[in-house]
């Protein structure tokens, strides 16, 4: 067995293990075992990468494993991995391990929970090694379903509206994308020959062009729906808000990022030529979702709908790098992808914490925490400075080179668009330091707070895990960059064919 | 012709047998033994379907009126394996102190309409489709008014008796008509003679609407509802997928060997149903309390979804109709083997009733969800791919708006199949349904339907094999 299907074998394995299971005390710890096993694999996998890369094997895909599964319609199981899957799936295990720790005191059906988390980890494990679009959907719609049962039955609040609006929202993009993969099969052999679902054969030829004025909207909206893209971006904050810490962590950390690296694997890399002609309907649109997502967190006063409102601005950025289609811009979109990963999981998971605290989530109800529980508060801080772009963490980087990249563009609807998200920045920095002002600083308002403990181990691990990974970035990001940088030039090389500039 | 021919009717020769064998178990048995006629003929019709496994001769019989070939075996088989899952499921219900007298009833009646429905299939001339037909229908409407005390089910009896009738009229009238002018009911030649007149197409549409009865597409789907839910649950549970299931394969090879020179017209016809059928069907089931009604609705858009396999006209439609009918069989009896467990323990058909379910029965509850995600179309399980493949079959001769109409159908129909898996897992009740053990024959039963939905999906050889006897226009 290859290493890659290792990636969905185990969490399968895991599953079963924890279905098998009698006490419920050690479902936590096979899954912490089986994850931690996941976690291992991921640097193991990184590790062959960079080594293989070295070697000087330059195939486009590494670790490449074709099995036919469904001969009459070419449908293999294909899994293959270049730098930027290996950093999502870096990404994606972080995640999992640190959602875990983070959900160590989870008491209700606690078999259940931990089977539907690792289940939306196999599917995101899944899409992020697969070069089929069958196997890709189907990995994705696996990714998805858990989620119902993981809002509606753990979640807070309005849990069943937010799980059901969630879900058909996520539902209704993969109808969209259903069409759009449907659209690039039957146009994957226009001289000709055998229709295929391989994504590097369909990158060798050019689909129609009627086709991919079609086509190229679908799939674009239909992974966009996931990375939060304006207008279609109401799922979110009700979703993230009422599902538990767990959830909202590898959701908004990882699942987003399905929306984006779809988008840019799919859309962008098969049909390049429609995402030129088309791509300002979706920069106006993504830049809309950047502003609008920042606006809209500093309208809220609950912890989870203001970290809600600000993924949608920094998933927005996401699609807009994409939409520019340069290498510089692209390389920063993969980047922010893992930086907000990280971050925004961080994020999550520090607010579950101190909802198990205070049980509270509105900011005018709390303040002064700073001085009863420093630990976790510290870590908030540093959060919301990756979040705000503070050089030497994560998302100071990542911004950067978005915007670099964006500005390379020499004409002036580019350069405008550009130029209204940096402001996003700004706003960004708003909400932050205010939230900031308002939870951690100044006197400890309520009694019971004194009576708080600072984080217990499981915390820490989980809180640290994240923050280490967010200064790395910070402050070696030519460490990932040059990962992604030379998987990102088949997709340039692709573009600049038939479009130099 | 020598006695040797004969056998390649070896599925309805069987299934006569067992029809005989149970009316003599009726007349020789002790009275109080009744019951034991039940693992009598689940016996015997789990020897036929294996016998319907073993390799068999294409060929035609009674000069041309019946026809075997590869692809009507399979479905045979299909319908078999179905109808093996339909009786093992109604045991623990015709075992009830109510039904001790009309035990061997139930399976006389069942495996009569499994052989109508096996010669409607082999059928070469329309003489011997309709004949299929009746014997198919007419058992049916005695089997949905078998609980005799119920209003409803006498009720349902009688709305099926008169529903089958009008539609035969209907479809007989179409069928005088192509008699009319090609002269011959002979499938193949009328094939051949059929050159787009117009009272030929009206004959086809009178045709088309006597199916569309049968397979209740919209807008002639008006007595499922009442039908389903007044007969009692196994019976409803063989109507909705071996009496549709059955209804299908023969239209799907009417309209690909007999009428292939209209293509065009029947495409447009097909196309308004569909979307009809599957939106219709969807929005009338968020409504539902019953869950018989409720799959009702359900099983229409299933049928909405099937058409998608047929407008194409291509081999890929068919085979992906004829595995679509394969999953739905699997996921559609899981769902209804829930049900009729529930019913059969503790009398209740609402889905309020299930509220809190996964709490006191969890094993129950996952089957459930198992079965309504294969509807539904989610991974991993069969439903998905079966899904799929219809799709991919209508976009591969450029339906794309359709397709996106059927997709869109599935996240309407996601959301009251999630409606129930909420009732189950997430809502909270009182009077919780109590943790009840369900008996062998229902949990074999069960079991047999899970096993099917995971590995019908995955293992691509069932498709392949479906695909290679397939034929297209």
């Amino acid at each position: 067995m290859d290493i890659l299907t290792l990636f969905v074998v185990i969490p399968v394995l895991t599953i079963t293990g924890i279905v098998l299971i009698k006490d419920i005390r050690q479902v936590k710890i096979v899954a912490a075992v089986g994850m931690g096993i996941q976690l291992l694999l991921a640097a193991i996998l990184i590790f062959l990468y960079i080594s293989a890369r070295h070697a000087g094997n330059m195939a486009e895909m590494l670790f490449v494993r074709d099995i036919v599964w469904f001969k009459s319609f070419n449908i293999h199981y294909a899994v293959g991995v270049d730098g930027i899957s290996v950093a999502m799936i870096g990404l994606t295990s972080i995640v999992v391990i640190a959602g875990i720790f983070a959900s160590w005191e989870m008491e209700f059906l606690t078999k259940e929970f931990f089977i539907s988390l690792i289940l939306l980890a196999t599917g995101v494990f899944g899409f992020f090694i697969s070069i089929d679009l069958f196997t890709m959907f189907l990995f994705y719609e696996l990714a998805v379903i858990p989620m119902y049962l993981l809002i509606g039955i753990w979640g807070s609040g309005p849990k069943e509206y937010s799980a059901m609006k969630l879900t058909l929202m996520l539902m209704g993009a993969s109808a969209l994308l259903l069409v759009g993969i449907l659209g690039i099969y039957f146009n994957s052999a226009p001289e000709g020959g055998r229709l295929t679902f391989n994504i590097l054969e369909i990158s060798k030829i050019k689909i129609p062009m009627s086709a991919q004025y079609i086509f190229f909207p679908l799939t674009f909206v239909g992974f966009g729906v996931l990375g939060a893209l304006f207008p279609f971006h109401t799922w979110s904050p009700d979703g993230h808000s009422s599902a538990p810490t767990a959830v909202s962590m590898l959701h908004a950390g990882v699942l987003m990022k399905l929306g984006g690296y779809g988008a840019f694997r799919v859309a962008i890399f098969l049909m390049p030529e429609a995402a030129r002609e088309l791509s300002w309907i979706f920069i106006i649109l993504t830049t809309v979702s950047v502003i609008y997502g920042a606006f809209g967190a500093i309208a809220q006063k609950d912890l989870k709908y203001i970290n809600a409102y600000s993924s949608v601005s920094h998933c927005g950025l996401v699609l807009f790098a994409i939409l520019m289609m340069n290498k510089t811009a692209m390389n920063g979109a993969i980047i922010q992808m893992i930086s907000h990963g990280l971050m925004t999981a961080l994020f999550f998971a520090l607010i579950g914490m101190l909802y198990g605290r205070t049980h509270t989530r509105m900011i005018n109800e709390m303040g002064g925490l700073m001085k009863v529980i420093p630990f976790l508060s510290v870590c908030y801080v540093i959060a919301g400075l990756a979040s705000l772009g503070l050089p030497g963490l994560s998302g100071f980087v990542a911004e950067m080179t978005i915007f670099v990249g964006a500005f390379q563009h020499p004409d002036l609807f580019h350069r405008i668009a550009t130029i209204i998200a940096v402001t996003s920045i700004v706003i960004t920095a708003v909400y932050i330091l205010r939230v900031i002002a308002i939870l951690l600083l100044g006197p400890t308002t309520n009694e019971n707070y004194y009576h708080f403990t600072d984080a217990k181990w499981f915390e820490k691990i989980s809180a640290v895990t994240l923050i280490s990974f967010v200064a790395i970035i910070g402050l070696a990001p030519f460490l990932l960059s040059k990962m992604i940088g030379s998987s990102l030039q088949p997709v340039i090389n692709k573009i600049l064919t038939f479009n130099p500039f | 012709m020598i006695l040797a021919n004969f056998l390649i009717m070896r599925n309805e020769l069987l299934l006569t047998i067992a029809v005989l064998l149970i009316l003599m178990a009726e007349i020789f048995r002790d009275p109080a033994k009744k019951r034991s006629i039940n693992r009598f003929a689940v016996v015997l019709f789990f020897i036929i379907t294996i016998i319907g496994f073993l390799p068999s001769r294409s060929g035609s019989l009674f000069g041309g009126m019946y026809e075997v070939s590869e692809a009507r075996l399979i479905m045979k088989n299909i319908l078999n394996i179905g109808s093996l899952l339909v009786l093992i499921q109604s045991v623990t219900w015709l075992n009830k102190e109510e039904n001790s007298g009309k035990i061997s009833e139930f399976h006389i009646l069942l495996i009569s309409t499994l052989t109508g429905m096996n010669f409607m299939i082999s059928a070469g001339h329309f003489l011997m489709f309709y004949l299929g037909l009746e014997l198919a229908t007419i058992p049916i409407a005695a089997l949905a008014a078998y609980d005799r005390y119920s209003n409803k089910s006498a009720e349902a009896g009688i709305k099926l008796i008169l529903i089958s009738a009008l539609s035969s009229g209907i479809l007989l009238y179409g069928l005088s008509m192509v008699y009319g002018t090609t002269g011959t009911l002979y499938f193949n030649e009328i094939g051949r003679l059929f050159v787009n007149d117009n009272l030929q197409i009206l004959g086809f549409i009178f045709f088309f609407a006597g199916m569309a009865f049968k397979i209740s597409i919209v807008p002639f789907h008006l007595w499922t509802a009442d039908v389903y839910e007044g007969a009692p649950v196994n019976v409803t549970s063989y109507l909705s997928v071996i009496s549709k299931g059955a209804a299908i394969f023969i239209f799907i090879i009417v309209l690909f060997t007999v009428f292939p020179v209209i293509i065009s017209g029947w495409q447009k016809i097909i196309y308004v149903t569909a979307v009809l059928t599957m939106t219709i069907g969807n929005l009338f089931a968020i409504r539902q309390q019953n869950l018989k009604r409720f799959l009702a609705f359900s099983s229409i858009s299933q049928a909405g979804y099937i058409l998608l396999g047929i407008i194409g006209g291509n081999q890929l439609g068919m085979a992906s109709v004829i595995y679509y009918i394969l999953v739905y069989i699997f996921s559609n009896l899981a769902v209804f083997g829930v049900v009729a467990a529930i019913s059969n323990a503790k009398a209740k058909e609402n889905i309020d009733d299930y509220n809190g379910l996964y709490q006191t029965n969890p094993g129950l509850s996952l089957i459930m969800l198992l079965g309504l995600f294969s509807l539904a179309g989610i991974p991993p399980v069969a439903g998905f791919f079966g899904k799929f493949f219809l799709f991919t079959a209508a976009a591969q001769k450029g339906f794309y708006i359709l397709v996106l109409i059927a997709v869109l159908n599935t996240i309407v129909s996601l959301y009251y199949y999630l409606l129930v898996v909420k009732a189950m897992f997430i809502n909270k009740n009182e009077a919780v349904i109590e943790k009840f053990r369900s008996d062998f024959p229902t949990r074999l039963a069960l079991g047999i339907c899970v096993a099917g939905i995971v590995i019908t999906g995955f293992a691509s050889i069932i498709f392949e094999v479906i695909k290679n006897v397939s034929f297209g226009v």
